[in-house]
């Protein structure tokens, strides 16, 4: 049977992409952050993951305004890297595994949560900058990737409670998949920052602490948070934080926390980053 | 009218609603065409001869032209398309954050590096006013 052996939580800043694109991770503002992954790169060799389900959103590149899918799942064959307006990232493109997102697509909706099918699409740094990040820049990514693109471009984002619930469906649709694979799921965004009008660069490294702890110790708590307090304290796009509970739901009831690290600034962003085993 | 919106409480903030998504519907359609080469070629090549091609308001579109970043936001812009925009004038992200606090580019990385901005006294907006 397939099993979700880990949860990935990471920021997807495109500053991080262009830094590896551009050859500049060497450089000071950039080291302490790359150094910061060295032990995650380690850890995500280690554990040779088959498959990877990405929970990320897109930033009006795959989707435009005509329609705003609240959960789509991607069940290409491939996808390719968007041009965000600056050209695509110069990286793979991201293989899936379509055969596991039909599977996914009917136990999700069986089990009533009602997901948008994705037959084509672009990915932006929101999927593949942790992909860099994790893997570095290998000429293939090592493993297949199922996308789950949420909306957080349009108030209001899917609840933190909401997305766990997924998490929790996503596990058990996983696990009823007969194949003996090892399954990943990633978390990104967040975590607190905002990149937008006169408040910009605001930060709150207490916010992001207490949400790193409770991951393994109150993950309730963390469903409990409401969409103005996320926008209020952590910035209006930490809003992209209830992607990592979607992560944490998919872990089961006990998570054992392998590593953590925690970096400002990369941009705007207030960088974190943390890997749970599920026990 | 949507009724209930607390975030329209937090000062320096324009949160993308629906009403906002509404009204900046056309506008993000514009920004959203230059993802592709051939379009910011043609922006670039006469910026009010594109945005005639789109349904925009006329504020929206001297906005455009002017690069008034806020006032875009304001009108219903969303910010990852106003990014294109930076983009297709050669500018990065963090140049756009910083016009829109009004800080210069290297006043607003010197923030970011000392740590960002606190969220105290950006709460709400009475809380602002005791600033």
């Amino acid at each position: 049977m397939a099993r979700i052996v880990a949860g990935v939580g990471t920021s997807h800043t495109p500053a991080i992409g262009a830094a590896v694109d551009n050859g500049k991770a060497g450089q000071p503002y950039w080291q302490p952050l790359f150094e910061g992954y060295e032990p995650a790169k380690q850890w995500m060799a280690k554990t040779a993951p088959d498959v990877l389900i990405i929970v990320y959103n897109d930033h009006v590149n795959a989707f435009d305004f005509k329609m705003i899918p609240t959960f789509a799942l991607g069940c290409a064959e491939e996808f390719p890297i968007a041009d965000e307006g600056w050209g695509p990232r110069p990286v793979p493109a991201v293989k899936g595994y379509p055969e596991l997102a039909a599977h996914l697509i009917q136990s999700l909706v069986l089990d009533e949560f009602d997901m948008t099918i994705v037959n084509e699409m672009q990915v932006d740094h929101g999927l593949t900058v942790p992909l860099t990040l994790l893997f570095g820049s290998p000429q293939q990514w090592p493993c297949r990737v199922i996308p789950l693109a949420v909306n957080v471009v349009q108030y209001p984002a899917p609840t933190g409670r909401r997305c766990y619930q997924l998490g929790q469906a996503i596990r058990r649709a996983v696990q009823s998949w007969p194949e003996d694979l090892k399954v990943v799921i990633f978390g990104t965004g967040g975590m607190s920052h905002q990149i937008q009008g006169p408040r910009a660069g605001l930060t709150n490294p207490a916010f992001d602490k207490a949400f790193l702890d409770d991951l393994s110790r109150d993950p309730e708590r963390l469903t409990r948070i409401p969409p103005i307090e996320y926008l209020r304290e952590a910035g209006a796009e930490a809003i992209e934080l209830v992607m990592w509970l979607m992560m944490r739901g998919a872990l089961g009831p006990k998570v054992e926390e392998i590593y953590r690290f925690y970096h400002i600034p990369a941009s705007s962003t207030a960088v974190g980053h943390i890997i749970l085993e599920s026990r | 009218m949507v009724a209930d919106k607390p975030y329209e409480d937090i000062p320096g903030t324009w949160i993308f609603d629906a009403e906002r998504a509404r009204a900046g519907y056309h506008l993000n359609q514009f920004l959203y065409t230059l993802m592709k080469e051939e379009n910011r070629k043609a922006f670039r090549a006469d910026e009010r001869a594109y945005l005639a091609k789109f349904k925009i308001s006329e504020a929206q579109r001297e906005a455009v032209l002017k690069r008034d970043w806020n006032r875009l936001l304001e009108l219903g812009a969303v910010v990852y398309a106003l990014a294109k925009l930076a983009f297709t004038d050669g500018r990065s992200y963090q140049y756009m954050a910083s016009q829109m606090t009004g800080m210069s580019e290297k006043e607003y990385v010197d923030m970011m590096l000392n740590g960002g901005r606190s969220p105290d006294g950006w709460r709400s907006k009475s809380e602002r006013g005791r600033h």
